[in-house]
Order: structure tokens, then sequence, then C-alpha cells
């Protein structure tokens, strides 16, 4: 019982002393910093799990004050704390938007006409630098799954026409496909965005006709019948700001290649920002 | 005892990271450029210094004579927390860049065992206060030491052909293996 007492008043003795040295430091040595900085860490979940990227909760909410990162950073904290974070870096936060990858380009080997044989490695990097691979099209897809074997969670394939597959329920947008397609040809796109421009040739129509069934011929006819203002014409080829985009699918009704694509299931968007 | 000796014995022949495999986290991880290594290792002194001043007090005023020797790990681990906090916020004031640098493994110190280790050999050796403050500095000099010597080597070694399997940490753990090596050739100096 004494020896209780004794540890008991003794050890809070010293941690209370402590406790008063460092309550004194700590306003001595106080240094100014951005109060959102403590803010942000206030509403964060905590758990320093550094599933943001940066070392920590307190490095997550630096990076926010100094536009570093984005106020949906934290994974964790889901659409919830993206709103709180958001009020205190007074910006609206759409929610975080789960990204799916979207390869952009139809021209399989149904599709797309090949100029040669390449014998070569079947991986699309090596076709790239020799001559550009088989492909006619020279913006198209290889074909030989190098975004595939990218990919760590098995949420693409090959599909028997040669081309790349998204399986959207395994999809994490991770972007490791994104940067093994030599050509670009894959792309982030939030979730819900159901319309794609599936092609990314620069061609001219009277190019791209001959040696692909599905390649986009610059008719601009998406330009013109789509209510946003969301596709715009670069290049000889149609882009869309998914941005603006809300799903109306007029643009897939008039494409005379059906280079344009919906994807079934996915909802209309209203978009407060079009209007 | 001859206060050199026991400065000789933690800095070289005993030195808590290389000989005795004290405090490694910090060694590997704070250890990539000279600079920052020298500050961790500065900091680390300082803890290992007032640390083990204070630790003394408290082991032979307080726990001793209150018949309390089983809280000396919870006594002495509040000592050392705090001090890194005190020496947490001096950093922060005092130098930005080297608290960036420092990041994480700055807090760290509290956990980083080869300050405990110290607190907890200078009460097992019965050395006298000025004995583990100077103990306590020598032990901070020889991490110190290990820490620039290692830094030293991976700064010189980024512009070495280093094959590709042991790059980062592999190559890092077999140099400071062999500085561990070459530390055992202190063993001896002084019994």
């Amino acid at each position: 019982m004494n020896t209780t007492v004794v540890s008991l008043l003794s050890m809070g003795t010293m941690g209370g002393l402590f406790a008063l040295g460092l309550a004194v430091a700590s306003k001595k040595f106080a240094v100014e910093s951005d109060p959102r900085v403590d803010e942000i860490e206030e509403v964060l979940p905590g758990a320093n799990c550094g599933a943001c990227g940066f070392a920590g909760c307190r490095a997550f909410a630096e990076g926010v004050a100094s536009g570093k990162a984005l106020v949906d950073g934290c994974p964790v904290g889901g659409a919830s704390v993206a709103k709180l974070v958001a009020e205190i870096m007074g910006v609206e936060s759409e929610g975080p938007q789960r990204k799916i990858a979207q390869v952009l380009c139809k021209g399989g080997l149904a599709e797309a006409k090949k100029r040669g044989e390449y014998t070569g490695p079947r991986d699309c990097r090596i076709a790239e630098a020799t001559q550009g691979g088989d492909k006619a099209c020279t913006f198209g897809c290889l074909g030989y799954g190098t975004c595939v074997a990218a990919c760590p969670f098995d949420a693409m394939a090959m599909d028997e026409n040669d081309l790349p597959v998204v399986f959207e329920d395994k999809c994490t947008g991770c972007g490791l496909c994104v940067a093994a397609c030599p050509r670009d040809i894959i792309v982030l796109v939030n979730e819900e965005q159901g319309v794609h421009i599936r092609c990314r040739s620069q061609l001219m129509g009277r190019f791209i006709r001959p040696v692909c069934s599905v390649g986009c011929i610059a008719c601009q006819r998406c330009v013109r019948v789509c209510p946003t203002g969301a596709i715009y014409m670069e290049n000889n080829l149609a882009h869309i700001d998914y941005s603006k985009c809300t799903n109306c699918r007029k643009c897939v009704e008039v494409c005379p290649m059906n280079t344009i694509e919906w994807q079934e299931g996915k909802p209309l968007i209203t978009k407060g920002a079009a209007s | 005892m001859n206060l050199f000796v026991i400065l000789l014995s933690a800095l070289l022949v005993n030195n808590f990271v290389l000989v005795r495999f004290l405090g490694i986290c910090p060694f590997l991880g704070v250890s990539k450029q000279v600079e920052s290594a020298l500050g961790m290792g500065l900091a680390t002194t300082f803890v290992m210094v007032v640390a083990s001043a204070v630790t003394w007090l408290i082991q032979w005023f307080i726990l001793e004579p209150f018949g309390l020797p089983f809280l000396q790990n919870m006594a002495f681990i509040l000592v050392i927390a705090s001090m890194v906090q005190l020496v947490e916020m001096f950093l922060h004031k005092t130098s930005p860049g080297l608290y960036q640098a420092m990041g994480i493994f700055l807090p760290l110190i509290t956990t980083n065992c080869a300050i405990l280790g110290l607190a907890i050999m200078a009460v097992q050796g019965a050395y006298s206060f000025i004995e583990s403050v100077v103990f306590g500095l020598g032990g901070g000099l020889g991490f110190t030491l290990a820490l620039i010597l290692l830094a030293g080597i991976r700064e010189e070694l980024k512009f070495a052909d280093i094959p590709k399997p042991l790059q980062g940490a592999g190559i890092a753990f077999i140099i400071a293996g062999l500085l561990s090596l070459a530390f055992s050739g202190f063993a001896g100096l002084v019994s």
C-alpha cells in the first residue's frame, strides 16, 4: 500500500514537473505556423497511415495548407473529411472521386489494319520503339498488353480483339497502366463519367478511314450536338472535357464512326458549374 | 574511475551503435547527409547528457531511497520523452531546416534504445554523477561519430556504381556492418 502511494506520488510529481517545464518551453519556443494546419490536422483521422503519400497526418495538413496536397487527398477520411478540410481551406470539395482507367482506343484486330508484321517481344514499349509497331494507326493501341502486365490488381485483361479491358470493380486508379502505355492511350477518369471518345488519333479523317473503322474522323458532329460544350476539337481529334460532360449521350448517338462510347450503368450527372 | 577512460569507452570501445547495436533506427534513417546526421547526433547527444544527469538524480534520490527501483524504466522514459520534446521545440524554433531534415526521427529519439540503454547502464555501472554525465557525453559523441561516418560514406556512394540489388538499404547495411567490424578493433583498448 505504502509503495503504491509513494510510486504514485513520486511519478506524479515528476510527470507534473516535466509537464510544467514543457508547457513553459512550448510558450517560449512557440513557432508561428499557419493556423489552418492545426485545424486540418484536427479533422483528419489521425492514424498517420501515410496512404495520402505524406509522412503522416501533420505533413498532409501542411501539404494542404501550402497547396501541395488536395483537400480530398485523404483516402481514409473519405468524403466527410474532405468536406471538412475543404471548409477550412475555403474551397468547394466535390468529394473524393474514384478514378478509373479508361482505354482510349477501340481499334483492335477487327477494326484497325496492320501495316506489316511484328515478330519482336510482345511488349508495347519494344514494339513502339521498333519503327512504331505493326499497327497502321500510329496513335492506336499496339495490343501487346504492357498495361495489363503493369496492373498489380488484376484489373485489366486483353480481350480476344487484342484490346485491354478494365474491370472497374477492381481498378484502383493507381495509374501504373497509364505510365506503362507508350502511346498514352490510357487515362484516369472519374468513376461517374460514362461517355468516352475512344480515339487518340490525330490523323485527318481521310487518313484514318482506310486504317481504322472506329477512329475519330474529326467530323465535329459531337461538338455541335453537345449541350454543355464539353467536346472540342484539337489536332483533328475530338476531346472531351470531363468536368463539363453530364453523360447525356447526345454525342454517342451522332458519332458516325462509333468512336464515342457510352458505358452502361453510369448515372446522369448534374454539374452545378456548367449552368 | 578515470573519467577519460569512461569517455573513451563510451565513444569508441563500446560505441553504442557500432558495438552495442543500440539506436540502429536513426543510424540508418538519418545518415544520408552529413549535415542532418550531425544535427541528429548533436540532438541525441544533448538528450543523452541531460538524460544521464537527470536519471542519475532520479535513480539515487527518488527511486532508491523510496524503494522504487522497479519504476526505473518508466521514470527514465519519462525523462527522455520530456527532453526530446524540449529539443524538438527548440529545433523547430531555431533551425526549421534541420527540423525538416530530421523529420520523424527527431520525435523518435524518445524511443531510441541507446538513450534508455545509456541511462540503465550508468546505473548498473554505479557511476557517480560526474561519471554519469561523462558517460552520457561519450555515448552521445560516439553516436554522432557513427552517424557522421556512415553519412559521409553514403554521400560518396551517390557517385559509386552500386550493383542494382544492393542499392539503397542493402549497401547501407553492408557498410554499417563493415564499420561495426572496424570498431571491433578498438576492443581491448580499455578494459
